[in-house]
């Protein structure tokens, strides 16, 4: 090229971005980003109902805080064993990372079950999807967090087999830990607001 | 590389290669054959919806009218509303975000090719199940604003449809939102600072983030509408203390961002248009940019305004009155600056400039008649009358869609090689603003006078008879014009004259590249020095201001001859994964209506190998 | 464990502030502590209510922040990411609490409710 001006863009020029940061990463937040207003719905309707109840148990009746508070434990700590199957990776400690990634699945999967065991028991207490509205909504909000979870899991499952078969061993395999685990500390903090507000926040 | 270890595997996730062909379109990722798609789909859903509309006014015609049932005039209305607002209007602006946004910001692609191929899918997916309900148990039939608990209540599949089409419509949006947002922001060629942004793409990037937090929450809505009729939820059972408020402050909250995101686009249009044609810069570009992200903002303070009848108390009502009356403001400063661009300039009297004014225009109407609805006591007054109706078409149609057409007209040559005949796009233009005006402008009178909305028929001998006929003819009247639309296109197919790479003498970089443009786009990735960047590649200024020609400029234009060297260009390869996974909604969506666990659940397991596959493919046979 | 300095990639580091592990492990005592601190809170009998509901957000604020810009970097990040997310948050509060305000402050018009 005959150009006087030297060139800006790189040898690699499929690698060249504007901003110098992942595309992939800025996509993450930007569906987190989006992900806030669709729980934000979905929690504020549960407040707009929580009091609503014409038939079956209230919250009140109903929540088990201390059962919740350990499955709500739980999950925080399975922030903290991804965080470290991260630092794991970035050290190149493919053993390390492989055991927390595992530990965060595991740990995930522990939640799922206090919820299915919640839910169920909630059933037989008299509270249905369809018993009021503090129902419906009670049991769509969670039951869209629990989805979410569990579509984490399996993401973390994935990435537990990928790094068995060596296919996180590359310079891009930190990269792919951290976008799930950017999903995952995600779901975590909703749970942080539901918690709170669904559960600990006096319904008067 | 790692994935030459599983031989086997490779076999079964190797990538397809064609290139033509319906095969070729079917696993393309290139963002101009998708556009291409999401614009011919729109167009035929155009025709759709306005058989839907012609329908509604031969109905409407007369008083007491026979041609359709009550029963079948709600689905005709209803899926009137949907599918100009979410199967026409949307697409058509993605379709030239998809095209254009790459090359208009020196990028080869956007960001996710396959995830671009994804949300066409989906959308043509979705739109083709909703239309699928007219066969199996009648259409969606609750309005398009789907009101519970009415939308909860009527019986049959039709509101049901409604729920999972929108909600699949809504993953294609979300999934577009995202594309497009990190492509304007990390992919623009060096050079290409925020401020050197053409305007459409600014508008696009509104748009765009307008999408990305407004489809949550209608999502939201369409899943509890849902689990209330197939579930039996309450959200809006009036029985068990459910809010009928809840839904209308749930569909409101996407629903006035959803106005924006049909008419920024549009906006961005004629900001390209408008310039060329006067051969002046846009007047005022960091206001109109500013505007625009104003009107991004404020958008998502008024939406209670289409609920001043519904009880909210004087507090409510004041405070959204204001927002909905400062809003004008920034709309306002647009108008102005469109007006000074043309104001001084050399005019050239094409259709693409026709149809820009002809939004100026329309929109100024529509938006002052929105002005007045600002007002709650007039609102109060005017609130399901047909006043309503005649603003919301001033500004979606007379706007909207005369800014996607003259979009259409403007960068028809860029993607297809010819130009479409100019006398028969003047006709088409005159032809539809006079039906459009005939249409439409009475029902401001004939609203004002008490004809309520969503009516199947009106007795005689309220004075509405003769402006009814008269939007009847109207309406046929733009109908003959999209004939004539249809007439040039096919013409202009065969016999249309050659474009070359810039016809217009234009301003931006898409029309550096030889139409249409090859598949990589650009040879060589541009540098980019000023706003307007292709202009003055071909012009600088005298001290005067006059534009002269720059010696040898223009004759930059990227011809072929560079072949050679783009044999090195790295494109993302096709796939059929997005395919694969689109497939798996519409399936577990019927599964949905027909109450089928098993069907809900193979549909899910089809999206989630698409997931797999796309997550799993090789980037490329050479292993890069 | 942070012996990985020697070995590692250069442009890694100049990039990357990573908390060490141990930071980590803190932060999340800190963080089951405080959830010990919000349920015993929500225990607390005859207390203000609104105090209640104060406190209770304010911890849960706290957790908020810390797995957000700790555990998922937000604090050593390129500031795009943090603006991302934080638009989606405040958009999320002030549209809900607005229209929450308006449905528990509607005049004479609200349906059924029953504490029961």
């Amino acid at each position: 090229m005959a150009t006087s001006e030297a060139p800006a863009v790189p040898a690699h020029e499929e690698h060249y971005t504007s901003t110098g940061l992942d595309n992939v990463k800025m996509a993450m937040w930007a569906f987190l980003g989006s992900e806030c207003l669709f729980f934000g719905s979905l929690i504020s309707t549960y407040l707009l109902y929580r009091n609503r109840v014409l038939d079956g148990p209230t919250p009140a009746d109903i929540y088990d805080i201390p059962y919740t508070s350990v499955s709500s434990f739980v999950l925080l700590m399975s922030s903290l064993t991804m965080v470290l199957a991260l630092a794991g990776i970035q050290r190149r400690d493919m053993r390390a990372c492989r055991i927390w990634l595992l530990a965060t699945a595991m740990l995930g999967m522990i939640f799922i079950g206090g919820q299915i065991y919640e839910f169920t028991a909630f059933v037989e207490e008299g509270l249905k999807i369809s018993t009021s509205t503090f129902g419906s909504s009670f049991f769509v909000m969670t039951g869209f967090h629990g989805a979410h979870v569990t579509v984490g899991i399996f993401m973390l499952l994935a990435l537990f087999g990928m790094s068995l078969f060596g296919r996180l061993d590359s310079d891009d395999g930190p990269r792919k830990v951290e976008l799930i685990g950017l999903y995952w500390h995600f779901v975590d903090i909703v749970w942080i607001v539901i918690f709170t507000v669904v559960y600990l926040v006096p319904t008067n | 590389m790692a994935s030459a270890a599983l031989p086997g595997r490779r076999r079964i996730l190797a990538r397809p290669t064609a290139k033509t062909g319906v095969w070729g379109w079917m696993t393309t990722v290139d963002h101009k054959k998708i556009g291409i798609m999401y614009g011919v789909t729109a167009f035929i859903f155009f025709i759709l919806g306005g058989l839907e509309a012609l329908a509604i006014r031969t109905q409407l015609a007369v008083p007491d009218g026979e041609t359709l049932s009550a029963e079948v005039y709600n689905q005709f209305f209803t899926m009137h509303g949907i599918t100009m607002i979410f199967l026409v209007v949307m697409p058509m602006g993605v379709a030239l975000m998809n095209y254009f946004i790459p090359l208009m910001i020196g990028a080869r692609d956007v960001a996710f090719p396959r995830l671009n191929a994804f949300s066409y899918w989906v959308f043509l997916l979705g739109g083709l199940f909703l239309y699928s309900s007219f066969f199996l148990g009648g259409a969606p039939d609750g309005g398009w604003f789907g009101y519970a608990p009415l939308s909860t209540e009527l019986p049959g599949n039709g509101m049901t449809f409604y729920s999972l089409g929108l909600q699949m419509l809504g993953v294609a949006s979300l999934a577009g939102a995202v594309n497009f947002i990190i492509t304007i922001i990390n992919m623009r060629a060096p050079g290409m600072t925020f401020m050197r942004l053409p305007v459409f793409i600014w508008m696009s990037l509104v748009t765009s983030f307008l999408l990305l937090f407004a489809m949550p929450i209608i999502a939201v809505a369409l899943f509890e509408l849902m689990f209330d009729r197939v579930y039996e939820a309450n959200f809006f059972n009036p029985a068990a203390g459910g809010d009928p408020l809840l839904w209308q402050n749930l569909f409101w909250l996407f629903g006035h961002p959803e106005v924006y995101i049909m008419i920024l686009p549009a906006m961005g249009i004629i900001s390209e248009v408008l310039p060329t044609f006067a051969r002046k810069p846009i007047f005022g570009y960091a206001a109109i940019v500013f505007a625009g992200i104003a009107i991004g903002f404020m958008g998502w303070g008024v939406w209670a305004h289409h609920m001043f009848t519904s009880g909210l108390g004087p507090v409510a009502n004041t405070a959204f009155a204001l927002s909905t009356m400062f809003i004008a403001v920034p709309t306002g400063i647009k108008i102005f600056n469109w007006i000074g661009t043309l104001w001084g300039g050399a005019i050239r009297f094409t259709t693409p400039l026709l149809f820009s004014i002809g939004f100026v225009a329309m929109f100024v109407i529509g938006g002052l008649s929105g002005v007045t609805h600002a007002i709650v006591p007039h609102d109060a007054q005017q609130h399901d009358t047909y006043y309503v109706v005649a603003h919301f078409h001033y500004v979606l149609f007379g706007g909207a869609i005369f800014g996607l057409f003259a979009g259409t007209y403007y960068w028809w040559p860029k993607i297809f090689g010819r130009l479409l005949g100019e006398r028969l796009g003047k006709a088409h233009f005159w032809l539809m603003l006079i039906g459009f005006n005939l249409a439409f402008g009475p029902m401001h009178v004939f609203g004002l006078q008490g004809m309520p909305r969503r009516i199947y028929k009106y007795p005689s001998g309220m004075g509405w008879d003769f402006w009814n006929l008269m939007s009847t003819v109207g309406a046929f009247i733009i109908a003959l014009s999209f004939v004539v639309f249809l007439v040039n296109v096919v013409l202009s197919r065969r016999r249309g004259e050659i474009a070359g790479a810039d016809p217009w003498d234009a301003r931006t970089l898409e029309w550096s590249m030889p139409s249409p443009p090859p598949e990589y786009n650009f040879a060589e990735v541009p540098i980019v020095k000023h706003r307007d960047d292709w202009w003055y590649t071909k012009y600088t200024e005298t001290p005067e201001g006059t534009p002269t020609p720059v010696h040898a400029g223009g004759a930059d234009v990227d011809d072929d001859d560079d072949g050679h060297e783009a044999q090195h260009i790295h494109l993302p390869d096709p796939s059929y994964f997005p395919l694969v996974a689109a497939l798996g909604l519409p399936v577990a969506a019927y599964g949905v209506i027909y109450e089928n666990e098993i069907v809900i659940g193979a549909g899910l397991l089809v999206a989630l190998l698409g997931l797999f596959g796309w997550t799993l493919e090789p980037s490329a046979e050479d292993g890069h | 464990m942070t012996h990985s300095e020697g070995t590692g990639d250069a442009v890694h580091e100049a990039h990357d502030h990573h908390p060490a592990p141990r930071t980590y492990v803190k932060i999340a005592i800190i963080l089951a502590i405080v959830t010990a601190i919000e349920v015993a809170f929500s225990y607390i009998p005859d207390a203000d209510p609104g105090l209640i509901v104060t406190g209770l957000v304010v911890m849960a604020f706290v957790k908020f922040a810390l797995v957000a810009l700790y555990f998922m970097h937000l604090r050593f990040d390129n500031r795009l990411f943090r603006r991302l997310f934080v638009t989606g948050i405040i958009l999320s509060l002030i549209v809900f609490a607005v229209y929450l305000a308006m449905l528990f402050g509607r005049g004479g018009a609200a349906p059924l409710v029953t504490g029961s």
